[in-house]
């Protein structure tokens, strides 16, 4: 491949698109129809989630079997099988998607790929039994676009995710891909492009929402001899997937974000910071980085013109922290990855003391499609003051656990009912944790805020990077509270004393609570030692610590007075608090709980009822997963 | 502390190419980490003394850094080491009961390995496959939606 200028670009455009026309159609597909080679369907693709949880759940070995079986039958040159990003929807994984019918099958295993290719992609009759059943009509759905899951998402940082061949820089380019980089180049000034990222409104995906077009033109004033982008992937909070999947589905996304915003502030060079644990993301954007050098998109002199730019990757190694862009920084010139203070912003003083740009994966997967399809038509979508979507991770007890993006505006209780189809085993709703450990809980009362940057924050929580986690009735909200104290302790990089010391003492007054050995004191102290923490510590990081504390004991005040005065866990999830018993009239005697006893607690002879010494009894449970009658009480 | 025992010459002679390699800059001192952790599976004090002489920084600072980030490891670990996600989401669905039934199964705590080397127990917070929460790693392969009473299973299934 010869490194392209503008017009190979646009030419490889139209060559690459019609190569995707046969997915392109298939949004035009209604759930009736079927594709075949006996029903006349010239050209079929099936696209399989190569993403990291499908691929968990063997999508690899899916691959190898559906080109076996395609292989087998002599129709290789009819039928592609393209490995795809995440299509989201990973409660339902691994995925097969046929086109151009658009059929949607979930949960297929290795063993059902022949009969996919025999039935469907031959014969033209649907695999019922793969199909995603509603839950509410308990009818099949065959296609994605009427399932309620996807219904009210509107996908733009994820655009390409599930669509196109991640390691395929042609069907990017198919999709629009370098366009706007191309455009930028020819046509319009680095201020022309700020002032389109500044009007579209888009602020940073990464937690704090700071307006990236401001961010940029804060690079741009600063002279150097170097400056440097960065792209901030050490996505750490826990729960959260989405810069992963980005990374994993649309790498060339991210690269051309890039370097669109290196054109901008005066930057010939990028670095991307990955966490370690993160190698299938690793993997593809080393690929994607190759091709675009190969097609001169990165490089020197990209698309022919006088710009330069090049992306080297940098490994995190397992430090939360280092999300924090100094620490970032720190980390990247091979230090420790503890923060400093600003200003200096590294806008001014970066790595190496250079001006630097740093922007979250999700914000930079917005830029290209901004640019191409104008700031107007993004500020459309969203709310006054946080313009566009949002991907979230909608993950714990909740029927659709996936990736969703939906418009800013859009409330809790439409992503958690309407997308996530409601709390898994019909339990109760009790509350959902944004934000991941900077983030609080939020409840009932909650649910009909329209969500974005500042509602978020008023409810005192926060937008975070996005992970979204939902709980029920069987969660302890001071088990909660104390869970995310517990990761900022381990966390804390010790730097500064408010976070390394004051949360050390929240979380001992929390464990304390636990136990049952706390007091109505202690409920002051949390709140007074949580609002010094806020004002005094270094970084984001420990100026949101105390956020899971303090939102659970804002609106679960009654669950912590409960802890402390009658030493009662409603959830029954801190042992300390909770006594074992046997129903006599329910045991049957049969001794099972007595074998997994690991306490040697449990006392009684077969087919008469046992009962548990309470001063030997550890509450581990296993007596209760053990037992078949039902008759272990825990109170 | 026991005193750990010398790196072998050849082990040596390889770190220090991977220095080389990265052209002996103190900037590329985490890299050069992660690769000398590859190579030798963890990262003894000998091997951080001769890092800081190849990359001229003082090893306290080597040290400093290998402490600090939670990748790095000073001791060796099993030939299938096992990680027990305790992410969110996989906290709400139960992955601290499946911890504790591998500490008890294994015998031993988190941050261990057992006596005859084949399993190392850690923890860490999310591999993104959330949708089979709660998961357990051991080696390259994702187990997911576990239940304790699974724990024995996909422990004895593990081969040498």
């Amino acid at each position: 491949m010869k490194t392209l200028n503008f017009e190979d670009l646009t030419q490889l455009r139209k060559k690459a698109h019609a190569e995707l026309n046969v997915r392109e159609l298939s949004y035009a597909a209604t759930s009736e129809e079927s594709c075949g080679l006996a029903v006349g369907t010239e050209h079929i693709q099936l696209l399989c989630c190569g993403g990291t949880g499908c691929k968990a759940s063997n999508s690899a070995k899916i691959v190898d079997n559906l080109k076996a079986a395609i292989e087998a039958e002599g129709i290789a040159d009819k039928v592609d099988v393209i490995v795809t990003g995440c299509f989201g929807f990973c409660e339902k994984g691994p995925i097969v998607k046929v086109m151009p019918d658009n059929t949607f099958y979930t949960q297929v295993k290795p063993e059902d790929a022949e009969e996919i290719v025999k039935e469907h992609v031959i014969g033209g009759r649907k695999v019922e039994r793969l199909l995603y059943v509603d839950p509410k009509t308990q009818h099949t759905v065959s296609d994605s676009k009427h399932m309620d899951f996807y219904r009210k998402q509107l996908r733009v940082a994820l655009r390409n995710c599930g669509f196109i061949d991640p390691e395929n820089i042609e069907e990017y380019i198919a999709r629009d891909g370098y366009a706007a980089l191309a455009n930028a180049l020819q046509n319009q000034t680095p201020e022309e492009v700020i002032e389109v990222i500044k009007q579209s409104g888009l602020r940073g995906r990464g937690g704090a929402g700071f307006p990236t077009g401001m961010k940029w033109g804060f690079a741009r004033n600063y002279q150097a001899e170097n400056k440097y982008v960065v792209c901030n992937a050490d996505e750490g909070d826990p729960g959260a997937f989405m810069d992963r999947s980005i990374m994993e589905g649309d790498p060339h996304s991210v690269l051309e974000a890039m370097a669109i915003c290196a054109y901008c502030i005066g930057a010939n060079k990028g670095l991307i910071y990955i966490r370690a644990e993160y190698p299938l993301a690793v993997h593809r954007l080393r690929i994607a980085i190759e091709q675009a050098r190969e097609y001169g998109l990165i490089g020197k002199c990209v698309l022919g013109s006088d710009f330069n730019f090049d992306v080297e990757i940098r490994y995190g190694a397992g430090a939360f922290v280092c999300g924090e862009e100094t620490a970032l920084i720190h980390s990247m010139e091979g230090k420790r990855g503890e923060p400093t203070l600003k200003p200096p912003f590294p806008a001014e003083s970066g790595y190496n003391g250079y001006p630097t740009n740093v922007n979250n994966v999700e914000t930079l997967a917005n830029v290209p499609i901004i640019l191409t399809k104008g700031a107007e038509w993004f500020a459309s979508i969203g709310t006054e003051k946080s313009k566009g979507t949002k991907v979230f991770a909608l993950a714990g007890k909740i029927n659709n656990v996936g990736l969703i993006e939906v418009p800013m505006g859009t409330t809790l209780r439409e992503i958690i009912y309407d997308i996530g189809g409601g709390v898994k085993n019909g339990k109760k709703f009790k509350a959902v944790q944004t934000g991941g450990p900077s983030g609080g809980c939020l409840t009932e009362k909650h649910l009909d805020i329209p969500i974005d940057y500042d509602s978020l924050t008023a409810a005192g929580s926060m937008m975070g990077s996005g992970g979204m986690i939902v709980m029920d009735e069987d969660d302890c909200m001071v088990s909660v509270a104390k869970f995310y104290l517990e990761f900022t302790v381990s966390e804390s990089c010790g730097k500064c004393t408010p976070c390394r010391i004051g949360n050390k003492r929240l979380l001992e007054i929390l464990t304390r609570i636990t136990e049952g050995k706390g007091t109505m004191e202690d409920l002051d102290t949390l709140k007074t030692l949580a609002a010094t923490i806020k004002d005094t510590a270094l970084c984001g990081l420990g100026q949101t610590s105390p956020n899971p504390v303090l939102s659970t004991i804002d609106n679960f005040y009654d669950e912590y007075v409960e802890h402390v005065k009658q030493h009662k866990c409603r959830s029954k999830q801190c042992k300390a608090l909770l006594t074992y018993s046997i129903n006599p009239e329910k045991c049957k005697g049969c001794g099972a709980c007595k074998r997994g006893c690991p306490a040697d607690a449990i006392l009684g002879d077969l087919r008469k009822p046992h009962v548990i010494n309470p001063f030997k009894c550890i509450r581990c449970g296993m007596c209760q997963s053990r037992c078949h009658f039902d008759a272990i009480v825990v109170i | 502390m026991a005193k750990e025992m010398k790196l072998a010459c050849n082990v040596v002679e390889q770190v220090e190419a991977i220095c080389d390699k990265f052209g002996n800059k103190p900037g590329e001192l985490i890299n050069v980490l992660h690769e000398a952790q590859n190579l030798h599976g963890y990262l003894p004090e000998e091997m951080q003394r001769i890092i800081a002489r190849k990359l001229g920084i003082p090893a306290s600072r080597v040290y400093g850094v290998v402490t600090f980030y939670s990748f790095f490891t000073m001791t060796p670990k099993g030939r299938h080491p096992i990680s027990v996600c305790l992410g969110t989401a996989c906290y709400v669905r139960g992955s601290e009961k499946l911890l504790e039934e591998i500490k008890r199964t294994l015998n031993i705590e988190v941050g261990q390995t057992t006596p005859d080397g084949k399993f190392s127990l850690d923890c860490l917070r999310c591999v993104g496959a959330c949708g089979l929460a709660p998961v357990v790693t051991i080696g390259d392969r994702v187990y997911g939606r576990l239940q304790p009473k699974d724990i024995k299973t996909i422990l004895d299934e593990v081969e040498d």
